[in-house]
């Protein structure tokens, strides 16, 4: 990869102020509540690459999603997209130029499309928003053929989202990803409201799309199958730290941090069936009063005293004390 | 470190506590009688714009201590499958054909009073969401004595023993301590455990479990599987077990059901469905489902969705998305046939291939 990355992710932190109110929080003395949803995270992702992050639920890759795109600021740290930060300097025509190259598809295609506009609607307003075409023509005649790109018919921009199955709504929130030209677009659970054979669909969908358009995805997931199907390079959270980076073949055929390898472990595969019990233990942590030191530590089998007094910082793509 | 209680606190409830049931049928000695039985099963919802049929003719059979697993996609009929079972059937819906046994008994023509005898104390359940299906309320220890003494003769005393002892056995960390608890101070995987200790308060033949793990995470979903496995081996309670999630059919079942717009398209034992299976669905179904050991570069697609119930093709259901669909299909309906060791129904097979 001689191309500097599409998107830098440095360091970055995000906190949420989760306290009671004032007056309560002065008369039962209590000191403010901060939730550390994301912490000291850094990535980069190449042209056309699919990078993916994954983890359980709380360990705060939909945080990250979120401040990647914009719609939250980080506490600290950079969001760079084509070496211009869009988190510090404000706004400028030049992050307006690099947002409009930025696309969110979101979990829930019931939510995520209004209910109370045509199909055609939907799909058109990038392309008004971002003054991509200007004769009316033009707009109905990209609709048309952003329809046919996802699979659905061009008769169907007269229609509602309630008229349409899940599978196709994800369709049309991938469509209007292309239509405004998107070259990064952020997938965040694009799949998990949807039938596998719809997943199976739109997975595929998705990669023809990529080898087209040469689309750079970040994918994020909690289905571990489905992002090393999807991915080249996988980051697994935990607790809003990367605990383990890596190109997606090596970091599942040998995953070196234990809560990788935990959770390979635990992940029902059809490829073998009836596996013998395996050893799961304990949930993930309130990210308000984490565990010191390695927050994975208390489920760890590996932990040892230097787990718990300090953070292990991701060196060669592994955060962990016993992985060295 | 969380781990499961040793062996002794589950000893005390296999063999119960001061209780024997007086009206409880034996347990079948032999295994070849099936604890639940379920034939020609169909359920109809009368709406004003005409009937829709959810289940069209769907049998099977569970043995005692045998996990029978129904998978399908959304609308496929098998979360209504098992409402029909522990009659939780509203208007407009209602069984509109065929017999569900219960060790031997008919259980779908009781009455609504008997069906409560029959509901929680012989036929358990536990539902996707465990936030729901507890009362945010009530502690979760009183839910469990309420539940105790509705279905068994217990004082309030031996109630809350038993209370206790379940907690334990489905792996409550410090349950003596945590049984006042309500059910918010409950962690989403703990919360199912409490709703599993529920669902085994009467020791029940059958449970029906639908989706129990999918609000779950991947490691927590791991540790409830594991706790469904080793109930069902201690205590030999058979378990119907709905999920649209192979994966956990795979580790689970010992048989499978594959359903399709309110039918069965195919049932087997689960290596067997899964790695050689019949039905042009399943085929499409486990090659859509991507696989950690396995690398593919396109996933198999099936085309199109599920029909509405409104509008079912007639023949096979699935002949219009079948890429091996001849005549037959699109005018005469499969019946369930055996072949190869389990049961399919597709014309592909039997006499007429």
């Amino acid at each position: 990869m001689t191309q500097p990355p599409v998107v830098r992710v440095a360091g970055v932190s995000r906190y949420f102020d989760v306290s009671k109110p004032w007056l309560t929080r002065v008369i039962a003395r209590e000191a403010r509540l901060r939730l550390r949803a994301v912490q000291d995270v850094s990535f980069d992702i190449a042209r056309g690459e699919t990078f993916a992050l994954v983890g359980e639920s709380g360990s705060g890759k939909t945080t990250v999603a979120r401040m990647v795109v914009g719609l939250l600021t980080p506490t600290s740290g950079h969001v760079r997209i084509d070496g211009t930060s869009l988190t510090d300097g404000g706004r400028t025509a030049e992050t307006d130029r690099l947002r409009r190259r930025i696309h969110m598809i979101f979990q829930d295609p019931y939510a995520s499309l209004n209910p109370r506009w045509r199909i055609e609607h939907i799909i058109a307003e990038p392309i008004r928003a971002f003054d991509l075409v200007d004769s009316k023509a033009a707009i109905a005649a990209r609709v048309a053929e952003l329809l046919e790109l996802v699979g659905l018919h061009p008769a169907d921009r007269s229609r509602y989202p309630h008229e349409f199955s899940g599978g196709q709504r994800q369709r049309v929130a991938i469509a209007r990803a292309l239509a405004s030209n998107a070259e990064f677009v952020i997938c965040d659970e694009p799949t998990s409201a949807l039938d596998v054979s719809v997943q199976a669909q739109i997975l595929n969908l998705m990669r023809d799309l990529q080898d087209r358009f040469d689309l750079t995805y970040l994918f994020i997931s909690h289905n571990l199958a489905v992002v090393r199907h999807m991915a080249n390079r996988v980051g697994v959270m935990y607790l809003g730290r990367i605990v383990e980076l890596g190109p997606g073949r090596e970091l599942f055929r040998a995953p070196r941090h234990p809560y990788t390898r935990m959770l390979l472990d635990a992940v029902p595969d059809i490829a073998a069936p009836g596996r013998s019990d395996r050893e799961i233990a304990g949930e993930i942590p309130s990210p308000i009063d984490p565990p010191p030191g390695c927050a994975f530590h208390p489920r760890c089998p590996l932990a040892f005293d230097r787990c718990r007094r300090e953070v292990p910082p991701l060196i060669d793509g592994v955060a962990c004390h016993a992985a060295r | 470190m969380l781990t499961f209680p040793p062996a002794t606190g589950v000893r005390t409830l296999t063999h119960p506590l001061a209780y024997d049931s007086p009206d409880r049928p034996a347990r079948p000695s032999g295994s070849a009688a099936p604890i639940l039985s379920v034939r020609d099963l169909r359920v109809e919802f009368a709406l004003r714009r005409g009937v829709l049929t959810a289940i069209d003719g769907v049998s099977f059979d569970l043995a005692k201590g045998e996990v029978l697993g129904v998978v399908g996609e959304s609308g496929a009929g098998k979360s209504v499958t098992g409402a029909a079972i522990v009659g939780l059937i509203d208007p407009p819906g209602r069984i509109a054909g065929g017999e569900i046994r219960l060790a031997g008994e008919r259980i779908d023509t009781l009455s609504e009073d008997e069906l409560r005898r029959v509901r929680g104390r012989r036929i358990g359940m536990i539902f996707q969401d465990p936030l729901t299906s507890l009362n945010p309320l009530f502690t979760i220890g009183d839910q469990l004595v309420e539940t105790i003494q509705a279905h068994l003769p217990l004082s309030g005393q031996q109630a809350r023993e038993r209370a206790l002892a379940l907690l334990v056995e489905v792996g409550i960390p410090a349950a003596a301590e945590r049984i006042g608890a309500y059910p918010h101070e409950f962690s989403g995987g703990m919360r199912q455990r409490v709703v599993i200790a529920l669902a085994l308060c009467a020791e029940p033949d059958v449970v029906i479990a639908d989706e129990p793990t999918t609000a779950l995470d991947v490691s927590v979903q791991a540790q409830i599987i594991a706790l469904i496995k080793r109930l069902c081996r201690e205590r030999g309670t058979a378990v119907m077990l709905v999920t649209h999630d192979m994966g956990v059919i795979a580790e689970t079942a010992d048989r499978v059901a594959v359903m399709y717009a309110g039918r069965i398209a195919e049932i087997g034992p689960v290596a067997a469905v899964i790695n050689e299976p019949l039905h042009p669905y399943s085929v499409g179904l486990m090659g859509a489902i991507p696989s950690l050991e396995h690398e593919a570069s396109r996933l198999t697609q099936i085309p199109g969705a599920m029909p509405r119930l409104s509008a079912i093709p007639r023949g096979c259901a699935f002949h219009p998305r079948c890429d091996r669909a001849f005549d037959r299909c699109t005018a005469e309906r499969p019946p369930l046939i055996a072949e190869n060791g389990r049961q399919v129904a597709c014309h592909l097979y039997g006499d007429a291939s």
